[in-house]
């Protein structure tokens, strides 16, 4: 919006814009529809990922030039892309799975049809069809939800329903037990720069960061659990002791929060002080601005300063980094969870490892991509929200 | 800091005074140099294999083996001096690898701009997103990792998107300079402008960042190491710790110093290393030591 424009240009253009809203929204919901018809009956797709896909395929084509379209038609390429790798980096480079499982079992007699029909059967793609075909057929099953079958036959996106919630409670308390500490240290490190809190917060917290969450784990076991004899770990590894049934009862979940203690300690240590560190840089920069100065001029309460003007701004910097930390405690959780045998997917990904069961691994791995592309993305977005700035730059730029 | 008084002798102003004017970065230097000439010296004084002795497993401390031994028998010490080498020739080629692929991209794409620098962001964004670790652990298990070096050459691969995109950046503001100005109108040629004029500016930045692709390249291949999907042949400090590991090293008394031995050897070359950034700091961007 130009500053010369008079309130009557404001009016009108704001009515302009929602008659085309309307109009969008509208050829939005026909776009939806037909999608839609062509996905479940005609293709005959899953509902929930017609739904999901004509929600996409519509919001693409009618609302381009919003950002959160944009940036989640750049998540969806991301995905896209990671799961083309998985399946030529499984079916095409030399001495792959295919290849050995059907090399295995003709070794073992099978003839090489039938050989070539359980590998098959394992990655859920025909190993004599073109593979632009198999490609294709790879792709659709996902699109189903379709992810191929453990080695125990077991659907793999119900195995790993049973691990993922693990994980991300786990990492999910982690992170928060971890940026609430952190930003806290980091807001007293900057209000008291060049002080004792300040340099013995830095080291500590520096020498933390410095240490690998799988060594912080095993040393929180070597320590607390046979040195210090703090807790039996023999009691508290695992996800719940034996016996439990899981259901939202109290004990339960008093018991998962105990198992769920060492992993989250092993987390929050390796990173709490790299988020006070950043914390401090950002809140330091925030305090030499104008705006702070004249709150003080305004004779505002100091609590009210550090909330209000100098901790919201801050904090605005971190959200971005979230999502980049998110990913790598995620990725980091699979050796912390196999020390603490933590039920996550970190663990289940280990022991898909060891079995050789690649269908497994194959989800897992998409899994795992598709939890961080989301944590990215939802970071993304509400850091848009946060700091209206963002939104204005993004608006400037599609109009 | 000011409280340091340079030494006599020392110039107040170089390169060896700013080195040594920061106490945690001096230290730094120290852990780092000791780990590394202990690991350079000990193979040529000790053998590489260390005898086992089956008379004498999990014993604790003593005279005659320092440290205690391990499920084998094997002198715990001996195995902890002799089992840095592949930790840190794997940390310096993966480092290596990355810096060089995300040097040469990073100021190429910030150089050239248009397609080719679109085209690089969107393959960054993207590589971002996978976990490095989980890739690693999955290519792990696909194509057995035989020898140090593929492990090197492949962490070097999929760690550079990050300090791409630092270098880029840096270079964005460094290329509105007059000297590039200068070298455009000489007609240098890109590959001349870019890596003999534009380049050397950052050497600084890039040692630093080589340093953090170090420490980042060793927690990658020792978490292998930890999760077994490394060649467990051979002694290192990943290997010990896998293996004090799955012999229950912990749960007895005398085997806690064959696992805290190596881990105390790798969270110290760790702290050393990003501890030592920070005098390479003071030394390349002096403002900051003022501040």
């Amino acid at each position: 919006m130009v500053a010369t424009e008079t309130d009557d240009g404001h009016v009108t253009a704001r009515r302009r814009r929602s008659f085309g809203g309307w109009v969008r929204f509208g050829l939005w919901c026909l776009v939806w529809g037909a999608t839609a018809v062509i996905l479940l009956p005609v293709l005959d797709l899953g509902w929930i990922s017609a739904v999901t896909i004509a929600t996409f395929i519509a919001s693409m084509t009618c609302y381009w030039g919003a950002y959160i379209t944009k940036r989640v038609a750049r998540s969806v390429l991301a995905i896209g892309i990671v799961a083309s790798a998985v399946f030529f980096m499984v079916r095409l480079l030399p001495g792959n799975p295919v290849d050995v499982a059907i090399a295995r079992l003709t070794a073992e007699g099978v003839p090489y049809e039938q050989a070539a029909a359980q590998a098959a059967a394992f990655y859920s793609f025909d190993a004599s069809a073109p593979l632009w075909q198999q490609y294709l057929e790879y792709m659709w099953a996902l699109l189903n939800g379709d992810f191929g079958t453990t080695l125990t036959h077991v659907p793999v996106l119900e195995k790993i329903g049973h691990h993922l919630p693990w994980t991300l409670f786990s990492v999910g308390i982690a992170l928060i037990i971890s940026v609430s500490i952190g930003l806290f240290l980091g807001m007293v490190m900057a209000y008291r720069r060049g002080g004792a809190i300040d340099h013995t917060i830095s080291a500590v917290g520096s020498a933390l960061h410095a240490i690998p969450n799988y060594l912080m784990a095993l040393m929180i076991v070597v320590v607390g659990g046979v040195q210090l004899k703090l807790f039996t770990l023999a009691d508290i590894r695992g996800t719940y002791t034996a016996g439990q049934t899981p259901g939202l009862t109290m004990e339960f979940i008093q018991d998962a929060l105990y198992h769920a203690t060492l992993p989250v300690l092993a987390y929050v240590l390796t990173t709490v002080g790299t988020w006070a560190l950043i914390m401090k840089a950002s809140t330091t920069q925030a305090l030499g601005e104008d705006y702070v100065m004249v709150a003080r001029a305004r004779g505002l309460s100091g609590g009210r300063i550090g909330t209000m003007y100098v901790g919201r701004n801050a904090v605005l910097p971190l959200v971005a980094q979230i999502a980049t930390q998110a990913g790598f405690v995620v990725g980091g959780a699979i050796f912390v969870e196999i020390i603490f045998a933590y039920n996550g997917v970190g663990y289940a990904l280990y022991s898909a490892l060891n079995d050789r069961d690649y269908a497994l691994i194959q989800g897992l791995l998409l899994v795992i991509t598709i939890t961080v592309v989301f944590a990215n993305l939802i970071a993304d977005l509400s850091y848009g929200l946060l700091d209206p700035r963002i939104r204005t730059v993004g608006d400037k730029e599609d109009s | 800091m000011s409280t340091l008084t340079p030494s006599p002798g020392v110039p107040r102003h170089g390169i060896l005074y700013r080195l040594t004017r920061n106490k945690v970065g001096v230290a730094g230097f120290i852990i780092v140099g000791a780990i590394v000439v202990m690991t350079v010296v000990a193979p040529l004084l000790l053998s590489t294999t260390v005898p086992s002795d089956a008379q004498n497993t999990w014993s604790g401390p003593s005279t005659e083996h320092w440290l205690g031994t391990d499920n084998t028998g094997k002198d715990v010490l001996h195995q902890m001096l002799v089992g840095g080498g592949t930790v840190l020739f794997v940390g310096l080629v993966a480092a290596g690898i990355t810096t060089v692929i995300a040097v040469v991209l990073g100021s190429l794409a910030a150089y050239l701009r248009g397609p080719i620098d679109t085209f690089l962001l969107q393959v960054t964004d993207i590589v971002m997103t996978i976990p490095q670790i989980v890739l690693l652990a999955v290519l792990g298990a696909f194509f057995q990792l035989t020898s140090p070096t593929v492990l090197a050459v492949l962490i070097g691969c999929l760690s550079w998107p990050i300090l791409m995109r630092s270098i880029r950046a840096q270079v964005l503001s460094l290329k509105e300079r007059e000297f590039v100005e200068a070298a455009k109108l000489l007609d240098l040629g890109t590959p001349r402008i870019v890596f003999v004029e534009i380049v050397p500016n950052m050497a600084g930045y890039i040692l630093i960042n080589f340093i953090i692709a170090v420490t980042n390249a060793i927690y990658a291949l020792v978490g292998m190491y930890v999760l077994g999907l490394a060649p467990l042949a051979g002694a290192n400090w990943g290997i010990m710790i896998r293996k004090a590991w799955t012999y229950g090293a912990m749960s007895l008394p005398e085997g806690t110093l064959y696992m805290m031995a190596p881990v105390a050897m790798i969270a110290l070359l760790q702290l050393g290393l990003i501890m030592l950034t920070r005098s390479l700091e003071e030394v390349f961007n002096p403002r900051l030591a003022e501040g």
